[in-house]
């Protein structure tokens, strides 16, 4: 694919809605659920014995940043490849 | 940019063998050491073989990867694969307060300590959807190079330089000081001659080889960081619980916390004012200051440049962000087990301490007591007959330790999980040259952050373009060994709120560049005028806010209309301002942190430490505004802006080498 105006504005608004998508779940994560710490500490987690907000701060929020950072390198590297503006291998 | 030769494509393909046989040498030192112990060599003789064995081996690596070439100098040759490139950042990243404090941290705020493990890995999202990849499109030396090109020349690369300074000076002082703290307490150092001891250790790996010698060092220290951290809870999680994931099995040391919290309450070893129950929210920050230094933190750790100028080095954009993801999964090793040592540790003091007969604690803490860390009854825990006496003289003291009679230092935490889990000594050395590694391998990246800015910046950009390579590098390393040494000093006058001005080095950071860096590259539209209004209003709020409420608290109340902040446990004002402002000295200026208003002042009940959530709406506000009122930037800037966010093709600035 050749570099044009119109592929370079339609990869640039994928990328930029990729953006918002993660923005939006690093949000999520780093603040909305622990809002809710409170009624969420009356949720023990069976086994483990974690209070499910307490366990959220410590643990579960940080292995959604991990995962959610692994995705968004493919996902915006398959955007770059379906526009041609990746690079070589 | 140099050639591959074939003698360096051999160095990249192996990299896994050098550093997995460099892991097994360590892991042989350590049992080396363990036998040696067996065989009787003093305790004194294990922690200088360990400290000094592994500072050598890092400046071994410095000085083979020393250089003479410009590009390998400032950014490895941009060439660090993505992996490597993340435990390097990994290492990077992690400081003496996150190796050493953080599980102190959590131990005494509970769930509130949560912020700082959320705000200081969360930000690693901003750093890939936002800012790191494009920067490394860029081609940028340092983060002020694109604030220069970008924003049309040198009055945006001075404010950029500024800002690096001042975030990054108060960041390195904290970790220098670590370094000094480890070294007096395992090695039998004074704190001064330990403090500029550490120094030596932190140049042999920075100056001679610049990017490229911190990025193979750093990774030497990361894996003897995360080993001699994971090492002590693994072994205790198997003595308590018979499973070696202490992650997983902490989870059982909290619900027998809870339950003992209650014990407590019931039997009076625990007054419901002095105990604060470990998973309870929102004790220590209010719910406002606990988000904000979330966010603080997290848009902090996206501004920094030390952490962006790291994704400078990888070969491509894609490895840039692949590169990110790894860095978080090996700082995440450490932050998710962080808890776990809380938990562990609180356990131990519930269930060992509290509540038993003062003359039958555990003799564990002596060592610790003798050095002030740990105090019972307000005395120096010192030994059993000290106890006795300082709880004797209590008057109506019920001869068993009370929560109330118990005092810690955060410090103490992670370093002495190892004689808590009644480990060898060959150990608790393993964890002081994790700490080592830690606070040296921080340093590192913050001298050179500071060192580049200025002669790369400063001195090439801006005082003499035509210089020679030679004298341009010449001029780096001299400015790094004048930055470290001024660092070394005022860490050794032992500054008070040395881990309160880390946070601030966040929010420093996040006000003065996020603003900047982020419109930079997602809005075409920002002038030259606009980002450096706004760089200098919002890291100018920012820092007024902080020196108000720190140092001219009084000022801040007559003149500012600032509040107390308020207690967090029971929502009144944590000062009576009224009362406080008519006592003597209340105007002072320059104030002490034991000053009564010191700190404890400001606006919206916002705890300075998160000023950055004011600097940083502003700085986006004036940015906007002043772009919008000037006339849009050239089309050339407006492609580079095309070219920057697209990973194919040549970087937009290409330095001669």
């Amino acid at each position: 694919m050749t570099s044009t105006p119109e592929n370079d504005k339609a990869h640039w608004d994928k990328t930029t809605r990729l953006m918002l998508t993660h923005l939006g779940l690093w949000f999520f994560f780093g603040y909305v659920i622990h809002f809710f710490v409170v009624p969420l500490n009356k949720i023990i987690i069976p086994v483990l014995n974690f209070p499910l907000g307490f366990y959220m701060a410590a643990q579960g929020s940080l292995i959604a940043f991990v995962v959610m950072l692994f995705m968004f390198a493919r996902q915006q590297d398959a955007i770059d490849r379906e526009h041609g503006v990746a690079e070589d291998e | 940019m140099s050639t591959a030769s074939g003698a360096s494509s051999d160095f990249y393909k192996n990299l896994g063998r050098m550093y997995a046989t460099y892991t097994g040498g360590f892991l042989a030192f350590v049992i080396l050491l363990a036998i040696l112990e067996q065989v009787g060599v003093p305790n004194r003789i294990l922690g200088y073989l360990f400290v000094g064995f592994t500072i050598i081996v890092y400046a071994v690596i410095g000085v083979m990867s020393r250089t003479a070439q410009v590009s390998e100098y400032y950014v490895a040759g941009r060439r660090v694969p993505a992996l490597y490139n993340g435990m390097a950042t990994g290492a990077d990243w992690m400081s003496a307060a996150s190796f050493v404090g953080m599980a102190g941290t959590l131990f005494l705020l509970g769930y509130d300590g949560l912020a700082w493990v959320l705000g200081w890995t969360g930000g690693y999202v901003l750093v890939s959807i936002l800012i790191g990849p494009y920067l490394r499109k860029f081609g940028a030396y340092t983060v002020p190079d694109f604030m220069a090109f970008r924003f049309g020349g040198n009055t945006a690369r001075m404010v950029a330089v500024i800002v690096l300074v001042c975030c990054s000076f108060t960041y390195v002082t904290a970790q220098i000081f670590g370094t000094g703290i480890i070294a007096s307490r395992f090695l039998g150092m004074s704190f001064e001659v330990a403090v500029f001891a550490g120094l030596a250790g932190i140049l042999l790996c920075s100056m001679l080889g610049g990017m490229r010698a911190v990025t193979w060092t750093q990774i030497a220290q990361y894996i003897v960081l995360i080993v001699a951290y994971l090492t002590p809870i693994i072994i205790l999680s198997t003595k308590e619980f018979g499973i070696p994931i202490p992650q997983l099995t902490y989870g059982n040391a909290i619900a027998e916390i809870t339950a003992r919290e209650g014990q407590m309450l019931a039997s009076g070893l625990a007054t419901a004012g002095g105990l604060k129950p470990h998973i309870q929210p929102f004790l220590n920050y209010t719910p406002l200051n606990f988000f904000a230094i979330i966010f603080c933190m997290m848009v902090g750790t996206a501004s920094l440049p030390h952490i962006l100028m790291r994704y400078f080095t990888t070969p491509t954009v894609r490895e840039a962000r692949q590169s990110v993801a790894w860095s978080l999964l090996f700082i995440f090793l450490l932050y998710f087990s962080a808890p776990a040592y809380a938990a562990f540790s609180k356990l131990e003091v519930y269930t060992n301490i509290i509540g038993r007969d003062v003359s039958q604690v555990r003799p564990w803490m002596f060592t610790w007591g003798e050095l002030g860390l740990i105090q019972i009854c307000g005395k120096n825990a010192a030994s059993i007959d000290a106890i006795v006496a300082a709880c004797k003289a209590i008057a109506g003291h019920p001869g068993v330790v009370r929560l109330q009679d118990f005092v810690i230092n955060t410090d103490v935490i992670v370093l002495s999980t190892p004689e808590i889990a009644g480990l060898p000594y060959v150990i608790s050395g393993l964890v002081a040259a994790g700490g080592l590694a830690a606070a040296l391998s921080t340093a590192d990246g913050l001298l050179l952050a500071i060192a580049n800015a200025l002669s790369h910046d400063v001195y090439y950009k801006m005082i003499d373009p035509s210089a020679p390579t030679v004298r341009r590098l010449l001029v780096a390393r001299i400015l790094l060994l004048v930055v470290a040494v001024a660092a070394a000093y005022t860490a050794s006058t032992r500054p008070g709120d040395i881990l309160a001005m880390v946070g601030w080095a966040f929010s420093l950071a996040m006000a003065g560049n996020f603003p900047a860096l982020v419109m930079g590259v997602w809005w075409k539209r920002t002038t030259a005028a606009g980002a450096v209004w706004g760089m200098i209003a919002g890291f100018g709020l920012c820092i007024f806010y902080l020196v108000v409420t720190r140092y001219f608290p009084g000022a801040g109340v007559a003149y500012f209309g600032m509040s107390s902040l308020a207690n967090p446990a029971t929502g009144l004002p944590l000062v009576d301002l009224a009362k406080a402002m008519a006592a003597p000295g209340a105007m002072d200026s320059w104030v002490t942190v034991a000053h009564p208003l010191a700190n404890k002042v400001g606006w919206f009940g916002l705890t300075n430490i998160a000023c950055g959530l004011l600097g940083m709406p502003l700085g986006f506000l004036v940015i906007y505004v002043v772009s919008l009122m000037g006339k849009e930037p050239s089309k050339e800037m407006q492609a580079y802006v095309d070219e920057i966010r697209k990973p194919r093709g040549r970087t937009v600035l290409e330095e001669k080498t």
